[in-house]
């Protein structure tokens, strides 16, 4: 009965070790990389990564990605064509020549994703002193990971509390702690026109976005569950062979008691 | 400790099946761990990304050499006058420690350019442009000779300098690896 | 416990024992050795405390092959770790949650110590042993938690060299020398991974001088008597104990394996995803959360100097405990008012490691507070009380006697064992 009672104590533990804060519970969504047999939908990752690049590249850097990741496996999986286009669509700083000076070239697959800003004092400065964080983990750096993000991007649209007062710069969202964030919302329908013909909602594309987020802050999550589940059901096997050793090596004692 | 126990009589007398099912599915237990540990220290995915080069040739003059740097190591790219180009082509296999024709370490077409790894095949120092005694290079370490096709001819590295896997993407682009 | 009639069966290897009695140590003291052969399964956390060890030693010198420990580069680095190095993923998050799986494994083998009475006479070595081991196993993560430079690394590292401070006359300085400067910055970064490679080789330096110390009473017993002499009590090391070992490991394993691949990320904190901002405070500054209770102790003490003295003083009472338990019986299977107590203990403990998570205000300061007031009780108060006051259950004359059927025992025993 102790037992139990303490198992059920830890438990409660250990699934309420963060305070709780005032912001509202993230939305709940059934993620297809969620669960033990999670994997990511490549046209989801491709989609999620246009709507990076064509609306939150602007401001969001993800510096710790490089454009090969975009054709591995596990990933968006874009061909090797694409990936090379896509590298080649941005300037990059190379250098220094043999003139010992830094100059700017096409993007090749090895090089990391270009940052829109140069460093974080030139980001503040441009977004009245906020600094809109790398993506590259944000996934991973928020309580509620994926549900959390995705709630942030829907949030927008519920008129603060009569109140509340919203200062210049600063907007709604009930889902933040606090209840204000400085980003204006940055989805709307029909923001970013997709090339597969799915319809771009704020619920689209957020959810896209997001698990394009998730991919690049766990890249190798496929390959993670995947190799759990065979190392779990090793474990099994094994521990039941152990168990017979065991039983069959004690029964010399046994026996004897 | 218990008599009883350690009597042979009471000790099973053949190899149990079930020890040998444990330990052989423990073995590849173990093998399944050691993979990851021994595999991380091979090139990472950074490291093979960085596996080409890319070296732009427009302004290199006729009788002159550029070097590059490639995995960490020089690539001499060297563009041979015609004379010199000749002068390769005549020398005898025979001749030769590392038997080699001039026309099997340039690409075809474009057989002024020598493009190769600038590191002596004995222990890896890099040989000196335009000296030694075959009209190519030298190396200062041990004294090796290399001729205008990056042969080796008189010293005691073993083989000519290594061409690397290239390709001209156009008439004055080259990507190495 | 070293038999003394084994010779290695090689020529090689006799040549070699001659010189250095290797093989006599090994099969003396991991083969031959006479182990009780009533242990039960919390028993078993030795070697799977070994096994922790060994895992994060040889993971650890893994990622310190791809690791660079400087503040501009070293989040960066664990990026690479977890994106470009072969298994990088891999490897870090089994050093991760392996450094959790060792504080689980070791509050168990704590707690089964407290239970059945191992630390007392003639085992008071091997338990101070035990301490020390515990207090640098907490340098060592501590010290590990800093070196990812994420938000909770730079600024746990903050809140606990600050403490220093607090020393009387020469604080300050002492927390300078710590940091290598005027806060927590590179030098303190490059230091901390110096010996965080360091203290584990202590470690183990320290855990054969455990394991050599218990050797030589021999291990303690669920039923905490001393075992017969002529060795019918005990089974040999091997196979007897080193496969029923292997099966808690394996199990152990499937609990371990189950975090590293399905919630890595569940028993640290999100803020360390972040990379380190001095300019930033994060909301709630939280220890990982095996050091939770102690701060909680420490946190409920309104003077700083007190909260440091009263946190370290929460460890260093366990030192004294061999000394405060009066009682002449070890288990607490025989101690029935004690065991109420153990419980109580246990969960005073649950207790301040969830204030530990909480801000530390309001009705979650009181409660902390009379959790660490309770659990310096424990120790200070109860303990010693109790060996005088408490009427235990008859000691039975052997470790057969509990489970000869039939006995009146038998039943007793069987529903005595939690």
């Amino acid at each position: 009965m102790k037992k139990i009672y303490i198992t059920l104590l830890v438990a409660f533990i250990c699934t309420n070790l963060h305070a709780a804060g005032d912001a509202t519970k993230p939305l709940k969504v059934d993620w297809s990389f969620n669960g033990f047999f999670g994997t990511f939908d490549r046209a989801q990752l491709q989609r999620g990564f246009q709507v990076y690049k064509e609306v939150c590249a602007s401001c969001h850097s993800m510096k710790h990605l490089s454009y090969r990741n975009l054709g591995e496996k596990g990933g968006p999986e874009f061909s090797d064509a694409e990936v090379k286009a896509i590298a080649a669509g941005y300037q990059v700083k190379d250098g220094p020549n043999e003139d010992g000076e830094m100059f700017d070239r096409s993007g090749l697959p090895k090089d990391k994703f270009k940052s829109p800003y140069p460093n974080e004092k030139a980001a503040r400065a441009v977004n009245g002193g906020a600094y809109p964080p790398d993506m590259s983990v944000l996934v991973k750096a928020r309580a509620g990971g994926p549900d959390y993000i995705y709630s942030i991007l829907m949030g927008y649209d519920e008129s603060p509390p009569a109140d509340l007062k919203i200062e210049e710069g600063v907007y709604y969202n009930k889902f933040m702690a606090g209840k204000k964030i400085r980003m204006p919302k940055p989805l709307n329908d029909g923001s970013v026109e997709y090339s597969d013909g799915t319809k771009a909602t704020v619920s689209q594309m957020s959810q896209d976005v997001t698990a394009f987020m998730t991919w690049a802050a766990e890249p190798h999550l496929e390959k993670r569950k995947r190799i759990g589940f065979k190392t779990i059901l090793y474990l099994l096997i094994f521990s039941i062979l152990v168990f017979f050793s065991m039983k069959k090596i004690w029964s010399r004692v046994e026996s004897k008691v | 400790m218990s008599d009883e126990i350690n009597n042979k009589k009471d000790q099973p007398t053949r190899r149990e099946f079930i020890h040998i099912a444990t330990t052989a599915v423990g073995a590849v237990g173990a093998g399944c761990v050691a993979l990851p540990l021994v595999t991380q220290m091979n090139p990472d995915a950074s490291v093979k990304a960085l596996a080409k080069v890319e070296v732009d040739i427009s302004k290199i003059e006729k009788g002159s050499q550029v070097t590059a740097m490639w995995r960490g190591k020089p690539i001499f790219i060297r563009r041979r006058t015609d004379e010199e180009v000749q002068k390769a082509r005549k020398v005898k296999l025979d001749e030769l420690k590392d038997p080699q024709k001039d026309e099997d370490r340039v690409k075809k077409g474009k057989d002024e350019w020598l493009v190769m790894l600038g590191v002596c095949t004995h222990l890896g120092c890099v040989p000196l442009n335009q000296q030694g005694e075959y009209g190519g290079w030298f190396c200062p370490c041990h004294g090796s000779h290399y001729d205008i096709s990056g042969r080796i001819r008189k010293g005691p590295a073993p083989k000519n300098m290594e061409i690397p896997n290239y390709e001209f993407v156009s008439d004055t682009k080259l990507i190495i690896g | 416990m070293s038999d003394t009639n084994y010779k290695p069966t090689s020529a090689l290897g006799k040549w070699f024992d001659e010189r250095l009695p290797l093989l006599t140590l090994f099969n003396g003291h991991l083969m031959q050795y006479p182990t009780p052969k009533n242990l039960n399964y919390w028993w078993t956390f030795g070697g799977i405390l070994t096994f922790c060890l060994v895992t994060q030693i040889i993971t650890g010198i893994v990622l310190a092959m791809h690791y660079t420990a400087h503040a501009d580069l070293a989040f960066s680095s664990v990026e690479h770790i977890m994106r470009d190095v072969n298994y990088g993923w891999l490897i870090r998050y089994i050093h991760a949650n392996g450094a959790s799986m060792f504080f689980l494994a070791v509050y168990i083998h704590i707690f089964r110590a407290l239970f059945y009475g191992s630390y007392k006479s003639p085992r008071e070595v091997i338990w101070i042993l035990g301490i020390f081991i515990y207090i640098l196993m907490m340098a060592a993560a501590f010290m590990g938690y800093v070196l990812p430079w994420g938000q909770m690394s730079f600024w746990g590292a903050t809140v606990i060299t600050n403490l220093f401070s607090a020393i009387p006359l020469i604080g300050e300085s002492v927390t300078q020398w710590l940091w290598g400067g005027y806060s927590v910055d590179n030098p303190t970064l490059n230091r901390f991974f110096s010996l965080h490679y360091l203290i584990p080789f202590l470690i183990l330096g320290l855990v054969i001088l455990h394991i050599w110390a218990l050797h030589v009473p021999g291990n303690n017993n669920p039923v905490g008597i001393d075992l017969k002499k002529d060795g019918s009590d005990t089974v040999p090391f091997h196979p007897y104990i080193v496969i029923k070992d292997l099966f808690a490991l394996v199990i152990f394993m499937i609990v371990f394996a189950g975090f590293v691949f399905y919630a890595p990320n569940v028993l640290g904190h999100s803020d360390n995803y972040i990379p380190a901002n001095p300019l930033v405070t994060p909301s709630h500054i939280v220890p990982e959360w095996y050091l939770l209770p102690f701060y909680a102790i420490l946190r409920s003490v309104p003077d700083k100097l007190g909260g440091v003295v009263l946190m370290f003083g929460a460890i260093l009472i366990l030192a004294a405990l061999p000394w405060l338990d009066t009682s002449k019986v070890r288990s607490a299977i025989f101690r029935p008012i004690y065991k109420q107590f153990f419980w109580l203990l246990v969960i005073d403990v649950l207790v301040l490691g969830y204030m530990g998570a909480m801000p530390a205000e309001g009705t979650y300061l009181l409660i902390s507070r009379i959790a660490t007031v309770y659990y310096f009780a424990h120790f200070i108060i109860i303990m010693p009380i109790l060996g005088f006051m408490e009427k235990t259950k008859p000691v039975p004359l052997s470790i057969a006697d509990p489970i000869i059927s039939g006995s009146g025992n038998f039943a007793a025993a069987k529903k005595d064992k939690i």
